[in-house]
Order: structure tokens, then sequence, then C-alpha cells
């Protein structure tokens, strides 16, 4: 069965939620019009990324009605968006929610803040704990939700796949590197190797959504891509531009992937989780594990 | 000097001017200016910020205002006016000789030796003054025409040219800025000549920095950009000896990059633990 998927590459306002709902929602009604049953927006599309201090200011709880009503100005469609979430705990993190009809279906906390270089966020977001997959129903399946940085770790679209993703969406802020020469360039096209390579080892089809625009210096590079489950590009936005990326995806090719390139299947998770412990033991100078310890 | 194995650092031009042209209507956007004012010198660092402004708001809402002194070269005026003429932007003549002038006067002491060096100084804050009155008066932002060798190295007066609201090329090395002013169409008699920061007759920055921008520019970007050991660079063929100096002067330096620290007192301090974004809802002029 097939079904549009629709990455709206934005440049958001940086610090007011109020403008980016609407910013949002402008993008959402013209996602209907093209018929998308999912659409995805950028990592912190309600913020703005650079937030720093603002970081309270700006927080919603996952439950906020404002999320939710977005939601529901377009019935029936899947909604990927990123926001600085207060948890229950007053925990502030870099979250992505997933929702439909105004029911919130899931959110992924941000795992790996990246404190390097020309990134602070460990600085004023709180990691998340959990890689899960989220039920989305006919015609999409499981959705493996991640932000940004989560996808520079292997391990964390490695486990949405082998936890049943059909698809994994990324929502990125990702700030070009070095725009101004071929660094720059190399950077991208190292987001677009690995892209490719998790869709083929993964078997899975792939929904990343990168936002444009300038803050404080830092311009954010876009080139939102849609690929299949065969590794395929199915669609690929501009560098730099906002747009509205969209492409088909069809379920039965995953299927017919998985059965010809039964890589998930063929996983040695027993052995993986073996070799990891003893990996772990090791780092800290443990006992070494040994098959008798694991049951 | 080592071409292969230190090289200059690569540049993009249309992509650079790209996202300087993108950067600058942010920035405007951002902060609730719709115009630039920028100090138009006639070398290739101003006319190429000129350019870039043009470009990304249009020629009418860009002031560029000319700032000679009794010593200045003429063909440096020429030279600015040949930007405004391809460029269609509006000009003002602004001399700070009258300006200078007396405030040297004024304050003459044991420090003759220095005298030079105070007049440059002098001049440069002087020009700021003017370009933040006109900015005031043309309801605009000042745009600096400050690169990132002359950054690295220190080579600028601090609330002087380096006074600015935003600087496009800041992020551009000296050699770098060539094929971009190129690819922007900046008149060619403007990319040829040496550069200069033309406080006094014959000057040239090369003279006075003792070495060409090309040679500065590999050492930074083999240490600066690639982060290189001085002792990696001499490796690559860099002579140690400027390199050495190079790294020095960076270091030496580094306050003119920060911001001014104060004395921790309170439980939150600018620049310390009170940190924001230059511009937020609410800050923006006429919000």
């Amino acid at each position: 069965m097939e079904y549009r998927v629709a990455l709206a590459q934005i440049a958001p306002h940086l610090g007011d939620v109020d403008a980016n709902l609407e910013l949002a929602g402008g993008w959402l009604r013209r996602a209907e019009n093209e018929g998308a049953a999912l659409t995805v927006f950028p990592e912190l599309a309600l913020t703005g990324y650079l937030l720093s201090d603002l970081v309270p200011e700006v927080a919603i709880r996952a439950d906020d009605p404002r999320l939710a009503a977005l939601s529901r100005e377009v019935p029936g469609m899947l909604l990927a968006i990123g926001f600085v979430e207060e948890t229950d705990g007053h925990r502030y993190c870099n979250s992505a929610a997933l929702l439909r009809d105004g029911v919130l279906l899931g959110v992924h906390r941000k795992v790996y803040l990246p404190t390097y270089g020309m990134f602070d966020e460990g600085r004023f977001t709180r990691p998340g704990d959990r890689i899960r997959t989220i039920a989305a129903g006919s015609p999409v399946g499981r959705i493996g939700l991640s932000i940004c940085e989560d996808f520079w770790h292997a391990s964390l679209p490695m486990i949405q796949a082998l936890d049943g993703a059909d698809l994994l969406v990324n929502l990125a802020a990702g700030p070009a590197r070095a725009p101004g020469g071929p660094a720059g360039l190399a950077a991208i096209a190292g987001w677009h190797k690995m892209q490719d390579t998790y869709a083929l080892l993964g078997t899975v089809a792939i929904a990343f959504c990168n936002r444009v625009g300038n803050e404080e210096g830092l311009t954010f590079w876009g080139g939102s891509r849609l690929l299949g489950a065969d590794g395929s590009t199915i669609a690929q936005g501009p560098l730099y531009d906002e747009a509205l990326v969209v492409g088909t995806l069809e379920a039965d090719d995953l299927r017919l992937q998985r059965y010809g390139l039964p890589l998930l299947a063929d996983e040695r998770l027993e052995l993986v989780r073996r070799e990891l412990d003893r990996i772990i033991a090791e780092r800290a100078d443990l006992p070494a594990v040994t098959d008798e310890t694991v049951p | 000097m080592s071409e292969s194995r230190a090289p200059l650092p690569a540049i993009d031009a249309e992509q650079a001017i790209a996202v300087i042209i993108g950067f600058i209507r942010a920035q405007l956007e951002q902060t609730g200016f719709r115009r630039l004012v920028v100090g138009l010198s006639g070398g290739v660092d101003s006319a190429t910020v000129a350019f870039l402004a043009a470009r990304a708001i249009g020629p009418d809402n860009l002031l560029a205002v000319r700032m000679p002194y009794r010593s200045s070269s003429p063909a440096s005026e020429v030279d600015a006016m040949r930007v405004v003429a391809a460029l269609g932007c509006r000009t003002e003549r602004v001399e700070i000789t009258p300006m200078v002038e007396p405030m040297l006067a004024l304050i003459r002491g044991p420090d003759e030796a220095s005298l030079q060096v105070r007049r440059g100084n002098v001049m440069a804050r002087q020009r700021m003054i003017v370009l933040y009155d006109r900015s005031a008066a043309f309801d605009a932002l000042v745009a600096g025409t400050g690169n990132k060798t002359e950054a690295l190295l220190g080579y600028g007066t601090l609330h002087g040219d380096m006074a600015a609201g935003i600087v496009p090329i800041g992020d551009l090395y000296k050699s770098q800025l060539r094929a971009v002013a190129e690819a922007l169409g900046v008149p060619e008699g403007i990319l040829s000549k040496p550069p200069s920061a033309d406080l006094w007759p014959g000057q040239t920055d090369e003279g006075e920095l003792g070495a060409t921008y090309d040679d500065l520019d590999r050492v930074l970007f083999a240490l600066v950009d690639r982060r290189w050991s001085e002792a990696r660079c001499a490796a690559a063929g860099l002579d140690p000896g400027l390199v050495a100096s190079v790294a020095q002067r960076v270091a030496r330096n580094e306050f003119k990059r920060q911001l001014p620290p104060a004395a921790k007192l309170s439980l939150r301090t600018p620049g310390i633990d009170h940190l924001y974004p230059r511009r937020r809802p609410g800050s923006r002029r006429g919000s």
C-alpha cells in the first residue's frame, strides 16, 4: 500500500512558540493538499535551535493543548514535530512528538546531545533514556523517532529497526560545518552516506527532515530526504532553501526487501548482547563476564 | 612555503555568497532593521561587504560612507566611488581630518614615538563614531568589514574598525576573499592592488604584518582550522619562525575577540551563566 510523506524543511523563529505554531499550521495545510499521510517537521521546530537560557521559557509539555490543536488541524494525518519538552519531573528535553487527530502517540527525547565544537546542547537540555518505536497504524506501521545527533550513533537506528520499525524518522537542526568550501559538502555527504547505509542495513525506510535558516551566524543546510527500504532515494530537498519535500513510499517494498535481504531476521542478538556485556565490563575494569554468568 | 601539504583554505565562492546573503537577511529580520551602513575605503574588504549587502537588501537600503583623512590616498576614494557607481547605492562623504587633528593636538606628550600608532587608532575610532552616527540617522545596522585573518592576528582597532552590528566576511580568510570578491563583480583594480589600512602613505598590510597574506593564511588554516601543533606545521613545510610568531600573535590577541570579563559576584552574570541568543521575542526593534 502506498502512502505520501511530506518533509517540511522550514526556518523556525528563534524563541517564539506561537509564531512557530502558526508557521507549522500553514505548512501542514500545504502537506494536506499534497495528500500526505505523514508530515515531518525539523528538530525544535516550535522553538528554534540556539536557545541557551531561553529553554525553560519555551518548554511545553508533550500533552500541551496547542500541540494537540495543531494536529487536529489536519484530520487523519500523522504529525512528527520537534519541541522543548518539560517532563513531569521538570526535566528539559529536546523532544519529538508523534500525533494524529490530536492524540499523542509517542515521544522521543534526544538521547545524544552534542556538546563539542559548535554545539552546546548538553549545557541547556538533558538527555533522553529510551530508544523505542511507536505504533502508527496502517499504512505506515511502526515509526522509530530520533533527533539529529542520535543518527550519528549507529546503535540507535539499528535498535529501532530490530525493534520493528518500518520507518525511521529523523528530525534535524543541522548547522553547516563549513558551508563555504569542500569540507562543508563532505559533511553533508557524510549525512547522506549514513542514511543510505541505515536504510540498506536496517532494510527500513527513512524520512529525514532538516531545517534551514540562520541563527547567530549558523546556517542550517536543509537537504531533507526520503529513502526506501532498499536504500534508494525517493525524494531529496534543496540545500539551504525552504521546501516541502514530498515522496511516496510503498509499504510492500519493505516486505519484499526483507525477504530478499533478511539481515534483521539473521541478526545474532544474543551474541551481540554477550559481546556488549563483555565490553561494558572491560571498560569499567570489572571481572570478565563469562558465558556461565549470562543466563 | 609548502603548497601541497599546507594548502590555502579552499572556498566555493558561490556557496559562500549564498550563505552570507542568507546571513545578512536573517540578521536584519531578527534585529528588525531593513538597512545597512558600511564604511567604504576603496579596498577589497569593504567593497566585498558593500557588494554582498547590495545583493542581500538592494542598493537603496545600503549607505556607503567614505571617510578620508588628509593623508589618505586619493586613489582609494576613486576606487570607493567605482564601487558606489557599480552598485548604485547611497553614499556620503565625511572627512575625519578636522576631528582627528584637534584631539591629537590636545594630547601631546612624551610618547611621540607611538604617535603613528595612536593616530591610526584615533582615525579608526573616529570612523566608528561617524558610522554609528550615520547608522542612527539612516536607521541602519553597521556592517563591519573585518575578515578572519585580521581577527585571528588582532590586526584591527578595538572599538574602531572592529566595532559593528554584524560582520559578514568575518569568517573568510583574506586569501579567500579575492575569489568571493571576483565572483561578486568587484572591479578588477580593487582586486589587484596591495591591501592597505591606508593610515599613512605607503603603508601596506603585508609590510606591517611581515609576511604575505597567502603565507599567513596557510599557517592560520593549519593552526586554527586543522588544530595542528607547531611541530606538525613545520613538518608540513611551513616556516617554523613564522608559525611561532603567528601562534603567539593569535594567543596575544584573544582578548580582542571576546567581551571584557566582569568579576563574578552575583547568582547570574552576563557572559558566564546568563546566556541568551542576541535576539528573542520582544527584543526585536519595534516589537
